[in-house]
């Protein structure tokens, strides 16, 4: 089955992706670029290279800009799907939604109207289990925004890696976060998957934070070999 | 052991992961086994090991399994405790000579209860996640037990302790798994 796979960036689209191609031909990643940093449906840090991923993962990437107003995004949603659809003959979808009935719901009405399968992977995932097998799996993935308490500007730009993990277990069991920051709690970018050619290089980005919330922007990156 | 039956269009499908491991792991929370096999592979040698048998959803996409409803004739003859799970349930439905019809339910819904049962009994109305495209018509052998505004959403057969779910309680309704596989290892189930 021909799929795409709706891409934020981060570590979950991507890990779905993968999962994907173990069973089916990802043939396109589909990216909506918010303008909105209060995007509803779509993580936003760093959104814009997604198309570095994709060169990186040797796939083509449909992109969309949208405004990221709540009920507008579905629309634009909804055309990246059908462009998708056009010029890669997709014949499902894939997310990496966990937990968010909303992100769900929403993704599967279109995905319904459309014709289109929706695959959802790593739905009700043991988050354990997930993150571990992540970091096993070689993905090397950067916190890029942080939107919660306890979380500092000392999170901005670090590795998820066991002991970022276990800070957020921590977390989790003292402030109730998802561990996989479902709840939008935290977001990542993917700079190497098993999956890619290439990783991406950092070659300049710069923090904003303020009162629990910050930003991690990579402003110049490229990509070198493996 | 609980047996888990995956109705997905293939074995191994993108599916399992979306449909089958989310049960398998509230039922191994319960502290018991769960083994997944495929629909088109259930034999009496996995059936007579398991205590009860949960058949599960599959993606909005996928109705291939209705086209092979004698994968499914077991259900006729065992005395097993089932609860099949939206997809499941459909294939209970068509199995018990029922008729399926088309009928999209997306997201939250409210369900509500009208019959009298052990795992249904004192819960009244409650929201549960959708996610179907077709629904059950003219149950001979099934007894209603919940509806929503569009559908019938709980049934229970009447001579067996066969059950179907309209709605996915392992999205938001665990407790209907944890219920069923508690009242099926106590005999709680009457039949």
């Amino acid at each position: 089955m021909r799929l795409g796979v709706l891409c934020s960036g981060g570590k979950d689209s991507l890990f779905a992706c993968m999962m994907a191609m173990e069973k089916e031909e990802v043939v396109c990643l589909i990216a909506l670029t918010p303008r909105n940093e209060e995007s509803y449906m779509f993580h936003t840090p760093n959104v814009s290279l997604v198309s570095l991923q994709a060169e990186a993962a040797e796939l083509p990437l449909v992109e969309m800009p949208t405004a990221g107003m709540e009920e507008k995004e579905l629309e634009d949603l909804r055309a990246a799907l059908v462009c998708a659809r056009e010029k890669h003959q997709i014949e499902g979808v894939v997310t990496g939604a966990i937990l968010s009935v909303y992100q769900a719901v929403r993704i599967q009405r279109i995905c319904c109207a459309l014709g289109l399968w929706c695959f959802n992977p790593l739905w009700h995932t043991d988050q354990d289990a997930y993150l571990d097998t992540l970091i096993k799996k070689g993905f090397r993935v950067i916190i890029s925004g942080v939107f919660a308490e306890p979380f500092d500007e000392k999170w901005l730009g670090i590795p998820l890696d066991h002991a970022s993990v276990a800070l957020l277990n921590e977390y989790r069991e003292r402030y109730g976060i998802t561990l996989s920051g479902e709840g939008g709690e935290y977001e990542t970018f993917v700079l190497d998957a098993p999956f890619f050619r290439k990783r991406i290089e950092i070659m300049e980005a710069s923090s904003e934070y303020h009162n629990y919330r910050g930003f991690y922007r990579i402003t110049r990156a490229r990509l070198v070999g493996k | 052991m609980i047996l888990l039956i995956d109705l997905c269009f293939r074995n191994g499908s993108l599916g399992f992961d979306e449909f089958v491991r989310p049960v398998a792991r509230i039922v191994h929370h319960l502290g018991n086994d769960a083994i997944s096999v495929h629909f088109r592979s259930v034999t009496d040698h996995f059936l007579s090991q398991a205590e009860a048998v949960i058949l599960c959803g599959t993606p909005l996409a996928d109705t291939a399994f209705l086209a092979e409803t004698g994968a499914f004739s077991w259900l006729k003859k065992t005395r097993l405790p089932v609860l099949g799970i939206c997809a499941g349930m459909e294939a209970i439905c068509t199995i018990f000579g029922g008729t399926i019809r088309p009928c999209i339910e997306i997201g939250m819904t409210e369900v509500t209860v009208i019959g009298n049962d052990p795992i249904f009994q004192e819960s009244g109305s409650f929201s549960a996640y959708e996610l179907h495209t077709l629904a059950c018509n003219n149950l001979r052998d099934l007894e209603v037990l919940a509806v929503s505004n569009q559908c019938i959403q709980v049934v229970r057969h009447q001579g067996k302790k066969i059950y179907g779910v309209m709605f996915h309680p392992e999205v938001r309704n665990e407790w209907v798994i944890e219920r069923f596989v508690t009242l099926s290892g106590e005999e709680g189930i009457s039949q």
